[in-house]
């Protein structure tokens, strides 16, 4: 077990190294930091100044190795843009993006699956019809459009729902939450339903597929010709086998739920990483970006370890040869 | 000519277009958005960028059907008085030319390198794939936010505004290339190792590429719609087209602004265009994949 | 034998397949019965239709597959037109079965001991520790060794032979009166094959079970069972005394299907080579199915399909033995 993590996370590093090169060559060769820096007016000698305070006179491996301590350690330099630490913004927007992409993950697998059994023991019905046909349109509607929708009917027309920012926050050390006041829940409401949307369909038509699949075996027969209840056929033993090829892409989703927030918080106005980013691109501010990408890489990977943990909980057969022989 | 015709008209893949209904329906939407979008200037009712026919006491009509609808602007009007009918075909135009060119881009570049890799083998294959991996973790939309990023961060803002269109392309053009040197990389191992393709590279180019355009064809045209998407967020987003030449995206995200002050149409019709292309896009693409590659129903 | 009230009994049972292209009749007018305790053979060509009768009996025919006609009774009860709880509580309880590969039927995911105690505590009032003491009973009774360390281990852990056993030790652990055993050998090893018959054999009488068992190895056949049904095209053509069947077949297709068999000490892994093949469900001829095929056919068994005749030892559906025949 301890082994299996191990390799995992070695496997994992040369995959954040290149992304951390990334993210350095952007920091140091896009456009010109120390001009940017110094704004209009500068000398030759402040310039130098600079150039050396910032290690930029250093070789190239000097710098990155530089780089990489630094953002060990969250440090990530100077936003141009607002002239604030990035490590700062980003720790101030963290929370919101998080909890938003929570309540998406969350409202996507909590609909997501038992639609998707649904629909798989069920094929014919009515209700699986139903079910197909909207998430077609889940498919093929893109987010932004979605969320334009949703406060159409919502906001506008309806009145029910806030359609910009999070509402009233509570603060819990540095972290501010939104969960806990009514005007913060309802805020989220139609974002986690614009951002989960997707994903919802996804998980849906995934487990749809694979349990049409998984019914069709052997073992399923058999387990019915034992006479086992209903539930235990649908339930425990088809659902679980289900789970391997379902937890791979829920785990994919759910790093492309963060990634993705990008746009839903533009839509509402979300005051998450992703309207920061997406203002960072606007206005080319190079360390929130670089910084960006090198978390979201961090979530990918850890998102990925997390599922491969997942695989060796769910299939008993990735624990082959530790010592009871086999076949 | 007149027997590739009706081999073309014999042929399966027109057999199973006839069958299927629903690319039926999809072929004709798709051919409506595509030669609304590249005859605008010619059907469109109204030329949007023509300044000197704009009115601002036309703006915010809503469409005809409505009680203050004027007939002469069928899906109403925008802040500026500009017919929002016209905006759309005009902005199909710009989203269309920006998703087959990033799309034809990334086939390039995909299809050149996945040969590469496929035929070099060794180190370059090796780097070549690991880099698909890498980014194929990342979903597209935002490697080309990142790449769009990066080009406007080394550019000066004056170029920038200039080649903004090329920005776009080459960006979501990056962010796709992937899925084409995965495909032809898969195709080209197994030509290789047939024998009479290890004798040159020239052989090889002749003999491999035929066999590959089928798939290839199947994941440009999935791509297509992907590809108009991508341009229709990063313009929403804001970090698309210049607003000089306003896309799909653009519209709608322009739209946005009023969509609380209830002038709902102004944004929600592109976004119907826009689905209506993409879907139908979509629908043939899949079509086009199950029929070319029967075992995959 | 036959004064003991039959434990399973089929009557004309009708077995159809609506497909789009009209309707398709793979079981057609099938009777037989099985005592308590007897071991009733089934033999037959691949698409006889052997498998469909047993999963038409335990009332898992696969869908649209449907009985159209006849009646399934166990113990004089009526089971072919039970609602699925009904069913569901017969199956495993009362009859028992055993698939064709025991490397599909156990779930890869749930350990063995964990799938023999859900089967048990499903039937049996009995509790979880019970269950696992019975689980590790009957893991000994199959014959796996180490049964109390196996009982945790996960099927993949196990060699195919050794999941087999595991499957019979399912099958039988609700102490079902009834097994219908789909081809239990086929997949396996040959080496191993008469290993698990004679566990199944021995196990079936030491515990009384009757058993209903599908195969194509005669060898098979002619150790193990008491009575032997011979199924060509949907219909039983035989069916008598293993020993008569075997010795002296009275339906030409039998006859053919014996005419090779080996001494019994000798296997054969598949049936005597007859001219010709099966006809498929879509295109079964008129008359006996299998006239085109037949080497003592005359023109009665093209025009019109024969029942079950008293053949002196066995029953035949065969012309030959209709005593107001003329032959021609």
């Amino acid at each position: 077990m301890f082994a299996f993590v191990v390799s995992r996370i070695f496997q994992a590093l040369p995959v954040l190294l290149a992304v951390a090169l990334i993210s350095f060559a952007m920091f140091a060769y896009v456009g010109d930091p120390v001009a940017i820096m110094l704004g209009q007016d500068y000398t030759q000698a402040q310039r130098d100044a600079l150039v050396s305070d910032l290690g930029l006179d250093k070789p190239f491996w000097v710098q990155f190795a530089t780089f990489i301590g630094n953002a060990v350690q969250g440090e990530f330099g100077l936003s141009y843009r607002l002239s604030r630490p990035v490590a700062d913004l980003i720790a101030e927007r963290a929370p919101a993006t998080l909890e938003l992409a929570f309540t998406a993950a969350v409202l996507a697998l909590a609909v997501g699956v038992p639609m998707g059994v649904y629909t798989g023991l069920y094929r014919n019905s009515w209700l699986s019809r139903f079910f197909l046909t909207f998430s077609l349109v889940g498919v093929s509607l893109p987010t932004f459009l979605i969320g334009i929708l949703l406060i159409l009917v919502f906001a506008v027309w309806l009145g029910w729902l806030p359609s910009f920012g999070r509402g009233d926050t509570v603060k819990l050390g540095w972290w501010s939450t939104g969960f806990l006041t009514w005007s913060g829940v309802k805020a989220l409401v139609l974002p986690a339903i614009t951002l989960g949307l997707f994903q919802l369909t996804l998980i849906m038509r995934l487990v749809r597929a694979e349990m049409m699949e998984v019914l069709r075996t052997d073992y399923i027969k058999f387990a019915r010709a034992r006479g086992l209840p209903n539930r235990a056929v649908h339930f425990g033993h088809a659902l679980k086998n289900t789970m391997v090829p379902v937890i791979t892409i829920v785990g994919l989703q759910l790093g492309a739920i963060i990634a993705f927030a990008i746009v839903t918080e533009t839509v509402f106005q979300w005051p998450g990483m992703g309207l920061l980013f997406i203002q960072s691109v606007g206005a080319a501010d190079i360390p929130v970006m670089s910084a960006y990408l090198l978390l979201i890489a961090l979530v990918f990977v850890t998102i990925n370890l997390i599922v491969d943990l997942l695989y060796y909980a769910v299939d008993p057969r990735l624990r082959i040869g530790r010592g009871k022989g086999g076949h | 000519m007149d027997a590739a015709v009706k081999r073309f008209f014999d042929s399966d893949l027109w057999f199973s277009f006839t069958r299927s209904p629903v690319t039926v329906v999809s072929a004709i939407v798709a051919a409506v958005c595509i030669l609304g979008a590249v005859f605008a200037p010619w059907i469109a009712p109204h030329n949007p960028f023509d300044l000197a026919s704009l009115n601002l006491s036309d703006a915010f009509k809503p469409p005809a059907w409505s009680e203050d609808g004027a007939r002469e602007y069928v899906l109403g009007t925008d802040d500026q008085g500009r017919d929002v009918l016209s905006a759309i075909m005009y902005g199909a135009r710009v989203s269309l030319l920006v998703g087959l060119s990033a799309t034809i881009f990334a086939t390039l570049l995909g299809v050149t390198l996945g040969l590469l890799a496929g035929y070099v083998g060794g180190a370059l294959d090796s780097l070549l794939m690991r880099i698909c991996d890498i980014q194929l973790t990342f979903p597209s939309i935002l490697v080309a936010l990142l790449v769009d990023g990066v080009v406007r961060a080394a550019l000066p803002r004056e170029v920038h505004a200039e080649i903004a269109l090329f920005v776009v392309i080459f960006a979501i053009g990056i962010s796709e290339w992937p899925k084409f040197a995965r495909t032809v990389r898969g195709s080209t191992l197994v030509e290789r190792n047939k024998e009479y393709v290890q004798a040159a590279v020239r052989i090889m180019v002749s003999h491999v590429l035929p066999n590959v355009l089928g798939p290839v064809l199947v994941v440009a045209t999935l791509n297509l719609g992907l590809a108009i998407l991508s341009e229709a967020t990063l313009s929403f987003l804001g970090v698309g087209v210049p607003p000089t030449q306003p896309s799909l995206g653009t519209l709608i995200r322009i739209g946005n602004d009023f969509l609380f002050s209830g002038e709902w149409w102004i944004t929600i019709f592109p976004g119907v265009a826009l689905i209506m292309m993409v879907l139908s896009v979509n629908l043939l693409g899949d079509w086009l994949r199950d029929a070319l590659n029967p075992k995959l129903r | 034998m036959s004064n003991t009230p039959p434990l399973l009994e089929v009557r004309n049972l009708r077995v159809e397949f609506p497909t789009r292209r009209g309707t398709l009749v793979a079981i057609d007018d099938v009777s037989f019965s099985i005592s308590p305790g007897e071991v009733l053979g089934v033999v037959g060509e691949s698409g006889a239709g052997k498998s469909m009768t047993g999963a038409a009996i335990i009332g898992l025919l696969e869908p649209p597959g449907r009985i159209a006609r006849g009646e399934i009774l166990l113990n004089g009860k009526r089971i072919d037109n039970l609602r699925y709880e009904q069913m569901r509580r017969i199956r495993g309880r009362e009859i028992g079965a055993i698939f064709q590969d025991p490397l599909t039927t156990l779930n890869p995911l749930y350990t063995v001991g964990k799938q023999l105690a859900e089967t048990m505590t499903t039937h049996l009032p009995i509790g979880p520790a019970e269950a696992k003491r019975r689980a590790i009973e009957w893991l000994e009774l199959v014959g796996i060794p180490a049964a109390a360390q196996r009982i945790d281990s996960y099927p993949h852990e196990f060699s195919g032979g050794m999941r087999q056993r595991v499957v019979i030790a399912l099958a039988l652990c609700a102490e079902p009166k009834l097994i219908v055993a789909d081809e239990p050998t086929t997949a396996l090893d040959v080496s191993i094959q008469a290993q698990v018959i004679a566990l199944l054999k021995t196990l079936a009488r030491e515990k009384g079970t009757a058993m209903m068992l599908v195969t194509h190895d005669m060898g098979v056949i002619a150790e193990t069972a008491d009575r032997v049904a011979v199924m060509y095209a949907g219909r039983i053509a035989e069916i008598g005394p293993v020993r008569e069947v075997v010795k002296h077949a009275n339906h030409p297709y039998s006859a053919g299907l014996m005419g090779s068999i080996p001494p019994l000490d000798r296997r054969v892994e598949r049936l005597a080579q007859i001219d010709g093949a099966m006809p498929r469900l879509s295109a079964i001829p008129q008359g006996c199915a299998y006239n085109p095929r037949c080497p003592q056919v005359f023109d009665k068994c093209r025009e019109l399909r024969p029942d079950l005749l008293d053949a002196g030892t066995t029953r035949a559906a065969c012309w030959l033995y209709d005593t107001e025949a003329v032959r021609g």
